[in-house]
């Protein structure tokens, strides 16, 4: 009973603490990842809309961010609308992300001199109604910038997502700035999952919630994005906990 | 090729195959027609060429900048300035003027240079075709060419050759009064505009047909809230007088005349016709910050260059279709900030980096798509990274290979995919072949590599391996 009376009560701070905050009232809708897993930890049960996320790969991954625009591919991929995508190098191969289940035709490159432009088109797209999403590929996120982009992000109702990829090893650690952003992951690529006959399958992921508002963080092992964009389980682990030893799944490189 | 009457009748211009047979300019006819057995002469029409002239700068007003001016007899003169973001760059929108006037049946060379003076002669003199001199480098370029690009009279370079000037660097040391009293004032105007020391305004070329709109101000205005604010005025009558007509407009100029009689232009382009003031007033306003008012704007003009019909269209009414959300704007506007946007669509090629090409971001969807059953990695490198390998020929994946000086041993590969070399498009590859594998190390990273050749045939390539890309 007094658990109950609790529970209310703080519903009702929370509401209270909502309009102060000012402007949206709206519920924010949240975009679900199909993997109970996940969905059930992040509040909304899944990846907040019109908000900031960033994503990162881990070891190499931190540099080519090739997981992690796989990742980004494969959540645009669910949302409606076109996408654009903000880069300064223009490596991103369209093949590769179109099997993330992305169509070529919902995304628009946008081509930038430096970090300046991207986070001017990043601001620019965000604001813009009616987009899928925006993702932009940043090595610096300043305080000031992501905050500046989650209001835009807000007022829009867009999903924003910041691929944070670095030029050298010894820039990752820019990571552990804070920022404005709702979430924070990193991506680390694992072996694939073993065939009975030579060969390479499904790519696995070792997914990372190191920051999430009003959550835990949290981790994961992951089937990589199938041709519609969707994560899944591995049949291995589906039906039970992962092992308790932590140095069993631990990232890659 | 061409000749003219002067008392005699000279070659004054003829095509590459003419001058290949021994033609010269200024050789008399006569002993042209004595080279060349079948020699077409034409006449030379200087006012058909005038015309001719005009026409391209009209052309070249409605697609490349605001400030255009024929040149005769054979040039036309542009300020790029506050245009060139539209092409990309400066060196891309040179590149591409010449391309397409190359496809038009001419024959071009251009430069950018900090003044008239210096783009006339570097266009005309300079080795390459197309030439970009950098900020403040143009009167040091100009220093080592002959005295003949100054744009003086004929008589007045050869006495100055007689005189033994040959190089420009050479007149700029000598004292200026002699020459002027020997030659009158026109050397030192023309050297001092060539070398940027004294402006040379533009006229420019009006289209007779173009929708303007105009303003004059009783007292100059330079604020850049007031400038914003008259060029909303200015965007609404323009865009009444292009309903009127059922246009829209594609490229936008703002043509500033300060006080101290120099014009400052913001050009705006959009991707399809647009009639809308918000988002026109928008495009123009998100670059005032680009120009500078000096001691005033007295005059201000807004001149639609290139205008296109536009219908309107009706939106979709129904119950389940949902309208198309409306991005031009926004494209626009990333577009004329100096970005490029693009999107991009399928190429029928086996070659990976062939297989893609860049689109207008709102063109026609690409139904032609990639195969789905090959694994393609996200991340392709520019150009493939040579990688040492240890591999059994000639159809194995490699044990273990060494890239950006680390070592990685194979754990788990799949390939061969052959890629053959398309022998339509060049004659070298006719036999080249490429296997490509897709291997992944002991942590799990997965790669893109190939090995150029079947690894038997040494025709079909070297047999050294390459890494093109990065699976997430």
């Amino acid at each position: 009973m007094q658990n109950r009376a609790r529970t209310i009560a703080i519903e009702e701070l929370r509401e209270r603490i909502q309009h102060l905050e000012g402007g949206s009232v709206r519920t924010r809708e949240a975009l679900p990842f199909g993997v109970d897993e996940i969905d059930r930890h992040l509040p909304g049960g899944g990846l907040a809309l019109g908000a900031l996320h960033e994503v990162a790969g881990g070891g190499n991954g931190a540099l080519d961010g090739a997981a992690a625009a796989l990742f980004t591919a494969g959540i645009a991929a669910r949302t409606t609308g076109k996408v654009f995508w903000c880069v300064t190098r223009q490596d991103l191969f369209m093949p590769g992300i179109v099997q993330a289940g992305l169509s070529n035709n919902r995304v628009v490159m946008v081509e930038c001199r430096d970090e300046k432009g991207v986070l001017d088109c990043f601001e620019e797209s965000l604001r813009c109604r009616g987009v899928g999403a925006v993702i932009g590929e940043l090595a610096r996120l300043p305080m000031t910038a992501s905050r500046r982009l989650q209001l835009a992000a807000e007022t829009s109702g867009v999903l924003g997502i910041a691929i944070r990829r670095w030029r050298r090893h010894a820039d990752v650690s820019d990571f552990g700035h804070p920022t404005a952003a709702v979430t924070r992951w990193r991506i680390s690529v694992l072996p694939s999952q073993p065939l009975p006959v030579p060969g390479i399958g499904r790519a696995r992921w070792y997914l990372e919630l190191l920051r999430c508002r009003a959550a835990e963080s949290a981790d994961y092992v992951v089937e990589a994005c199938d041709a519609k964009g969707r994560l899944g389980l591995p049949a291995d682990l589906a039906n039970r906990s992962p092992s308790k030893d932590p140095w069993a799944t631990s990232a890659a490189g | 090729m061409i000749a003219r009457e002067g008392s005699r009748r000279l070659v004054v211009a003829a095509n590459a195959a003419a001058l290949a047979a021994g033609l010269r300019i200024g050789m008399p006819a006569s002993k042209a027609q004595a080279l060349v057995a079948e020699l077409i002469i034409e006449e030379l029409r200087p006012e058909e060429d005038r015309k001719e002239l005009d026409r391209l700068a009209l052309w070249f007003l409605r697609n490349y900048a605001p400030i255009v001016a024929a040149d005769p007899p054979d040039g036309i003169v542009i300020d790029t300035t506050g245009a060139d973001h539209l092409h990309g760059n400066e060196t891309l929108m040179l590149t591409g003027m010449i391309n397409r006037l190359f496809a038009m049946g001419f024959t071009a060379r251009a430069a950018i240079a900090d003044s008239w003076g210096a783009a006339h002669a570097l266009a005309r003199f300079s080795a390459k075709p197309t030439l970009v001199v950098p900020e403040g480098a143009a009167a040091q370029a100009m220093l080592d060419l002959p005295i003949a690009v100054l744009r003086l009279e004929d008589r007045t370079v050869a006495a100055l050759r007689t005189l033994g000037f040959d190089r420009v660097s050479e007149l700029a040391a000598t004292p200026r009064a002699p020459l002027a009293l020997r030659f009158g004032p026109e050397i030192g105007r023309r050297l001092d505009q060539a070398l940027g020391r004294v402006a040379e305004p533009i006229d420019p070329i009006r289209a007779a047909e173009a929708i303007e709109a105009r303003r004059a101000f009783a007292e100059p205005i330079s604020a850049t809230e007031t400038i914003a604010r008259y060029v909303r005025m200015l965007v609404v009558r323009l865009c009444g007088a292009l309903e009127e007509q059922g246009i829209g407009v594609r490229r936008l100029d703002l043509i500033l005349h300060r006080v101290d009689n120099t014009l400052q232009v913001i050009r705006a382009g959009t991707a399809k016709p647009v009639r809308d003031v918000e988002r026109l007033t928008k495009l123009l306003c998100d670059r005032i910050d680009t120009i500078d008012p000096g001691f005033g704007i007295e005059i201000m003009v807004l001149s639609a260059a290139h205008c296109e019909p536009l219908e309107a269209v009706q939106t979709i009414s129904s119950l389940i279709e949902e309208p198309e959300a409306e991005i031009g704007g926004l494209i626009d506007v990333i577009a004329n900030r100096g970005h490029r946007v693009y999107r991009v669509a399928a190429v029928e090629s086996d070659v990976p980096e062939r297989s893609l090409a860049a689109v207008s971001a709102l063109a026609d969807d690409d139904e032609l798509g990639w195969p789905v059953e090959w694994p393609r990695p996200s991340r392709l490198l520019l150009h493939p990274e040579p990688i040492q390998c240890m591999a059994l020929l000639p159809d194995h994946p490699p044990v273990s290979f060494t890239w950006r000086g680390s070592r990685h041993a194979v754990k788990r590969a799949d390939g061969p995919e052959r890629v053959f070399g398309e022998w339509w498009k060049r004659d070298k590859e006719l036999g080249a072949i490429r296997d490509y594998f897709v291997v992944e190390n002991e942590a799990g990273e997965r790669f893109w590599i190939f090995r150029q050749g079947d690894g038997e045939h040494a025709d079909s390539g070297s047999g050294s391996w390459f890494l093109q890309g990065i699976f997430g």
